[in-house]
């Protein structure tokens, strides 16, 4: 087992292959590709795991992690190391990601059917097969994804994490984009990604100046964090315009928590998550739960120690990166309440539960951070596959109530049905708006207890669910380091996401089918709801690894594997892991707000909806609830702001470049050079010329004038003489005159 | 091998003329010139593998320099020899002359032999630049450059040939006379044209003035043609109006001339100066970075905006050289220390990341945007626009074009993983140990690259339903009717290959070339600060 840890580079690497594979020799077999796909996918899953278990059951791992170069760089007379790691905190998630990639893949294989905004004609072979014309590029970006997050986690250093963080990124764009023929998939792909970069280049200016600050100068993580490196970057100053002096770890701590705030999409930088549904479903689990935004987390755990020395010189990034979780978390809770895509619930979801994350950060919770982490991926994975699942059972129904209508009405097929309701624009035909599904649960059982399931682990349904565990400890722990209103609004939170998760389940699965799509929905095929099957294993049990031993009855029979795992290792780089004493209150408060969501989620849409009927709490809140409806209205407010003035000043600096300054000046040089040409030819013609023909002139002249002169009197000659005296001592002195001035 | 050895760099940098020579006086048919040149071509390219292997790097400095009397009343030598920064540009220059000839030879069909001589001539010029080691000698082949570049627009160029050529000769031109003026005055100062020889003399040392004016004669010969802003414009000209294989080399290699200048003269004979103008270097390539990359949003033409996009990533080689500048003295890097509070050590260490980070820029540059305006070349080729708002939905119709176009400009923006990124991140890491603002300010750069990469490009010519009526008239690469755009052939992507298989490799692995820029980056800094 302990030589599995030398070949821990090799996890990312077959997936890489397989997108190599897949490119350059299989991008016309559908089927071959896919295979290709899941076989790399299963050997990293292989690798993963066995190199996750090595670490469990080795004595002492946290005090002894593996960190291995591979090859270096030359930087000067230093050299930079590229190389790999394993600790407790990314052996962990090389057991969830690798376990979720081979799932997502194989759910894929089914999923990627041919997509119905096409036309059958424009691709006939991918319509016959039944599946999505671009389905090995599909595979290929996926592979490529995957690729991104394992070499992301078994990095050794920042420079290597923010190499495959941006694989992912471009990943993101790709698989955002994929049905590029729907214009709102293209726009999504580009905001993702731009987005993103925002938080990405911040990113890289903070890694930077780790880079230049560090001493060493270094930005491998076990060289960053030791203590002596650390205590210099706290307790040196850097004058910043505008905000005065701070510690630089303060600095590189906010700098590179806007990565984090890109990725994991948290307020203001969470517009493009959203969007990225346009993704096919697979997608949105990858990036959502398994992959991309956990990166962001995965990255604020990595880079804790700086959080945690910055907290000792001042608490101001703490608060920062605290607040920006917990207002996040609220933020996009309320969005959530308030969304008809069964896929942007899920969405805003994700966005708000990563708020508890980096609010967990914020706190100084290492171990609850990473806890939720764990648990969120696996249960936000099934709820996205869940509705993938839902999104294509509904489209089938719909395809199947089409095909019997056929005769009837052939001339309104495929086109929009749009209603205006009170609770926002409904098109009847839409396959992901929840007011065309309801009473799913009986027609599809499979993909709809799976999905319950991680509606209740979402919702910290207490004792039984993952999310319960981890979602506790954060709340523990805000509770604990009295963290009043951070604690306050993260239970609040939990509430709405109690409320909305029943909200979904209720318009989704529960009461009468609204449309014929949902009435005649069928169950999904078995490679969807395998994975679905065996992933809501995890939603369930993850969260038992990590029971608190001060937890009333079950913490002393269940021991909490997870802090002894992880704990030595927090030691190893000079945290000190806190234990939350317990107390009745915080757990009080966490049953309350997880029990009285789901029941109060129950009672207003335990039934579904009737047909027609709008959403009730939207007939109460009216405005505000439209403000949800809206997001508040961020995007429409960057479009009239940031973009536009991007947009102008390109426009301004172009016409600045080629029509009024720049070029008008070096044309202006040209013409008044040919200007000058003309001029020197004029002058050539006029004056050279006729000074030519005029020294013959003159010579004839001259022989006049000097006649007259020659008269032969004295008074002349003497006259003339003088005159030339005169004019010779005049040049002569003159300047000696003027010198004397 | 020794008898090689001593005569390579001869070989190397005469055999093209010879090729040319053997075109004009050889060539019969149009195919027999262009099977021609392309295995004639292939020589250069091997010598120069042959160079990047046979180099010592351990050892370091110049090798396989090359002596003789030249012009002796002038006390004018030929002397000719590389380093580790000139090796991997010498390489960059015969394999995009190789991919630029090879490329031609497909495409290029009227004076197809005053062409293939005028393409020789230049990639003499060109490695003549690289290696000269003798002022009078680089000022020569530094002219002759232009001559070929010149009539390659004004012959095969676009619409607007004349105006490009001569307004691309003129302002070259300008730059040259206030290098040559330069180049004098260090000769008056030191009695010598020797490139190596004069910096060891330390020309103008102790006079601020002079130094500074010597400084800025080879600044505006060498910053037209990098070309830095504010004087840059004639180069969306140039590239608009060239000849596919024309643009590939103006911005794979004759940009590449200026800042090697700076590297091997500016730097090295004026460190004063260099030290006290350093700011304005840095300054001039964060604002080219920022600025060229704000233009690009705005362009509706797709080679005009590549063309930007060069402004933008020239800024970066100005940048790194900039910041490495400002630490060309104890003088200059006791303030850097006292600045920032980090040690002398690190310091250097942080001007050889720059160094490295500009060198690795001109590099991958070359590669990149060379590849770029090899793929608009091959879109042209059929759609005989490049109105970007003529396109949309290509991806679907032209798959490899599209895969090859998405790495290209991904490589571009600096992607990690891809050539591009190393550049982008030495030259910041660099430049933020020295000059953190404008490196700072640099960074706006890299979020508006992604914008114009994405929004401008990809999504304009790629993405979308392809629509038939917004260009109806498509032909094949030799010019028959088309009924739509046609994927790549196979010489066009025999071209495009060993570019982006160039680009992979040093995104992942790109230890190797940084070890020759590392090497002679660091010598630079040893030289300079044991010179006073």
């Amino acid at each position: 087992m302990e030589g599995l840890f030398s070949v821990t580079w090799v996890v990312p690497i077959p997936p890489f292959l397989a997108f190599l594979a897949i490119v350059l020799f299989l991008n016309k077999n559908k089927r071959g590709s896919a295979l290709t796909a899941i076989g790399a996918a299963l050997l990293s899953c292989i690798l993963g795991w066995g190199i996750a278990f090595a670490s469990f059951f080795r004595d002492h791992f946290g005090d002894h992690p593996i960190d291995e170069a591979i090859y270096t760089i030359p930087t000067g007379a230093t050299e930079f190391v590229i190389g790999y790691a394993v600790d407790p905190s990314n052996a962990l998630m090389l057991f969830m990601v690798p376990f979720l990639v081979l799932m997502i893949f194989i759910y894929s294989s089914g999923y990627m059917t041919y997509p119905h905004h096409l036309q059958a004609a424009q691709y006939p072979t991918a319509y016959a097969q039944g599946k999505d014309p671009r389905y090995s590029r599909f595979m290929a970006y996926i592979c490529l994804f995957a690729t991104g997050m394992l070499g992301l986690v078994v990095a050794n250093n920042l420079l290597q994490f923010f190499i495959f963080w941006e694989v992912m990124g471009l990943c993101s764009y790709l698989l955002i984009g994929f049905w590029y023929e729907k214009a709102s998939a293209r726009a999504a792909a580009v905001k993702a990604f731009i987005t993103t970069r925002i938080g990405d280049a911040l990113l890289m200016i903070g890694l930077i100046l780790l880079y230049v600050r560090s001493e060493p100068s270094s930005l491998r993580f076990s060289e960053l964090f030791t203590e002596a490196n650390l205590d210099q970057l706290a307790d040196t100053l850097v004058n910043i315009p505008v905000f005065g002096e701070v510690h630089w770890i303060s600095l590189i701590g906010v700098l590179i928590f806007c990565g984090a705030i890109g990725k994991s999409a948290q307020f203001p930088l969470h517009i493009w998550l959203p969007d990225a549904m346009e993704g096919p479903t697979p997608v949105s689990a990858m990036i959502h739960a398994a992959t991309m935004v956990s990166a962001g987390v995965f990255l604020l755990v990595r880079m804790f120690p700086i959080y945690e020395f910055s907290g000792q010189v001042s608490t101001g990034t703490l608060q920062f990166v605290a607040f920006i979780g917990a207002f996040t978390a609220l933020f996009a809770a309320t969005i959530a309440l308030a969304q008809w895509d069964i896929k942007r619930v899920l969405a805003y979801s994700t966005i708000s539960q990563l708020g508890y994350m980096v609010a967990a950060i914020g706190m100084g919770a290492y171990l609850a951070a990473l806890f939720h982490l764990l648990t969120h991926a696996f249960f936000k994975a099934l709820l996205f596959l869940g509705s993938g699942s839902v999104i294509h059972g509904v489209e089938h129904g719909y395809h199947h109530a089409h095909e019997h209508a056929h005769d009837d009405h052939d001339e309104h097929h495929g086109e929009p049905h749009i209603v205006r309701r009170a609770d926002g624009i409904l098109d009847t035909e839409d396959a992901q708006d929840m007011r065309n599904m309801g009473g799913l649960l009986s027609r599809m059982p499979r993909t709809g207890w799976t999905f319950i399931i991680g509606g209740l682990a979402l919702s910290g349904f207490p004792l039984v669910t993952a999310g319960f565990w981890s979602k506790d400890e954060i709340l523990a722990f805000a509770w604990h380091g009295n963290h009043q209103w951070l604690f306050w609004t993260l239970a609040l939170s939990a509430f709405l996401t109690a409320f909305y998760t029943m909200r979904q389940i209720g318009l989704t699965f529960l009461g009468q089918a609204r449309t014929e799509g949902a009435s005649h929905a069928p169950e999904s095929v078995a490679s969807m709801t395998t994975p679905l099957i065996l992933i809501s294993f995890f939603a369930i049990a993850a969260g038992w690894v990590g029971i608190p031993e001060t937890f009333p009855v079950l913490g002393g029979i269940v021991p909490n594997w997870l802090a002894h795992f992880v704990e030595p290792y927090m030691k190893y780089m000079h945290l000190y892991p806190v234990h939350p004493d317990f107390h009745i209150l915080p757990l009080a408060v966490s049953l309350l707000v997880a029990l009285g969501g789901l029941g109060a989620g129950y009672l207003v849409y335990g039934q579904g909806l009737k047909e027609g009927q709008t959403d009730p709490v939207a007939r109460v809140l009216g405005p505000i609830w439209w403000m949800w409806h809206r997001k508040y209205w961020i995007d429409e407010l960057y479009n009239g702001t940031i973009v536009l003035f991007t947009m102008w000043l390109s426009r301004f600096l172009a016409l600045f470049d080629r029509e009024w300054i720049i070029d008008w000046f070096v044309n202006g040089v040209g013409r008044t050079a040919l200007r000058l040409g003309d001029l020197a030819s004029a002058f050539d013609r006029f004056v050279v010329d006729g000074f030519v023909d005029g020294v013959g002139w003159i010579s004839d002249q001259a022989g006049h004038l000097a006649r007259l002169l020659q008269d032969g009197r004295v008074q002349t000659y003497l006259l003339f003489g003088m005159l030339i005296l005169a004019v010779w001592l005049f040049l002569n002195v003159l300047p000696m005159i003027l010198t004397l001035v | 091998m020794e008898s090689l050895d001593s005569i390579v760099l001869t070989i190397l940098l005469f055999w093209p003329l010879v090729s040319a020579l053997l075109v004009i006086l050889l060539g019969r048919s149009d195919s027999q010139i262009k099977k021609g040149s392309i295995w004639a071509s292939l020589l250069p390219l091997g010598l120069s593998i042959y160079l990047l292997f046979a180099y010592d790097s351990a050892a370091g400095g110049m090798q396989f320099e090359q002596f003789a009397e030249w012009i002796p009343q002038l006390n004018a030598g030929y002397h000719i020899g590389v380093d580790g920064l000139s090796i991997p540009l010498l390489f960059l220059t015969a394999l995009l002359s190789t991919l630029s000839l090879y490329y031609s030879a497909g495409v290029i069909n009227e004076r197809v032999k005053e062409y293939f001589f005028l393409m020789h001539l230049l990639e003499f010029s060109m490695l003549g630049v690289f290696l000269a080691l003798d002022y009078v000698l680089f000022y020569v082949f530094w002219e002759i450059s232009l001559v070929p570049m010149y009539f390659l627009i004004g012959i095969w160029g676009g619409e607007n040939r004349g105006y490009a050529a001569t307004k691309f000769f003129i302002y070259t031109l300008v730059g040259s006379v206030a290098m040559l003026l330069a180049i004098l005055g260090v000769y008056f100062a030191t009695g010598t044209f020797d490139i190596v020889e004069a910096a060891a003399a330390k020309p103008f040392a102790g006079n601020l003035t002079l130094a500074s004016l010597a400084f800025w004669g080879f600044f505006l010969g060498f910053a037209f043609k990098v070309p830095s802003f504010p004087f840059h414009t004639w180069l969306p000209d140039a590239h608009t109006e060239a000849p596919t294989a024309g643009s590939v080399i103006l911005a794979g290699v004759l940009l590449k001339l200026g800042a090697y200048g700076m590297l091997r003269i500016m730097l090295p004979s004026f460190p004063e100066a260099s030290v006290y103008w350093a700011t304005w270097l840095v300054g001039l390539g964060a604002i080219a970075i920022v600025y060229g990359a704000f233009v690009c949003v705005a362009q509706t033409d797709l080679k005009r905006l590549i063309a930007y996009s060069s402004v933008s990533h020239m800024g970066y080689v100005m940048l790194g050289i900039g910041a490495a500048a400002a630490v060309m003295t104890p003088e200059g890097l006791a303030s850097a220390v006292n600045r920032f509070g980090l040690t002398p050590q690190a310091i250097q260490d942080s001007a050889a990341m720059a160094l490295n980070g500009a060198a690795l820029q001109m590099f991958n540059h070359g590669i990149i945007t060379g590849a770029l305006f090899f793929l608009v070349g091959i879109i042209y080729e059929r759609a005989h626009t490049r109105d970007l708002s003529r396109f949309g939905g290509l991806a679907t119709k032209t798959p490899h074009f599209y895969g090859l176009m998405l790495t290209a400009a991904f490589a571009s923006l600096g992607l990690p993983g891809l050539a591009g990124f190393w550049a982008e991140l030495f030259t910041f890491r660099g430049a933020f140990a020295i000059m953190p603002y404008w490196a700072a300010f640099g960074t706006i750069g890299i979020v508006i690259t992604a914008v114009y990469i994405l929004y401008r490009i990809i999504q304009n010519v790629f993405l979308g339903e392809y629509d038939p009526a917004k260009l109806t008239h498509w032909t094949t690469v030799q010019g028959e009717h088309a009924d739509g755009p046609t994927d790549m052939v196979g010489f066009e992507k025999v071209t495009m290959w060993p570019l982006i298989a160039a680009m992979f490799l040093i995104g992942i692995y790109p230890t190797p070339l940084v070890s020759y820029f590392n090497k002679s980056a660091q010598e630079l800094l040893a030289f300079v600060q044991n010179l006073i």
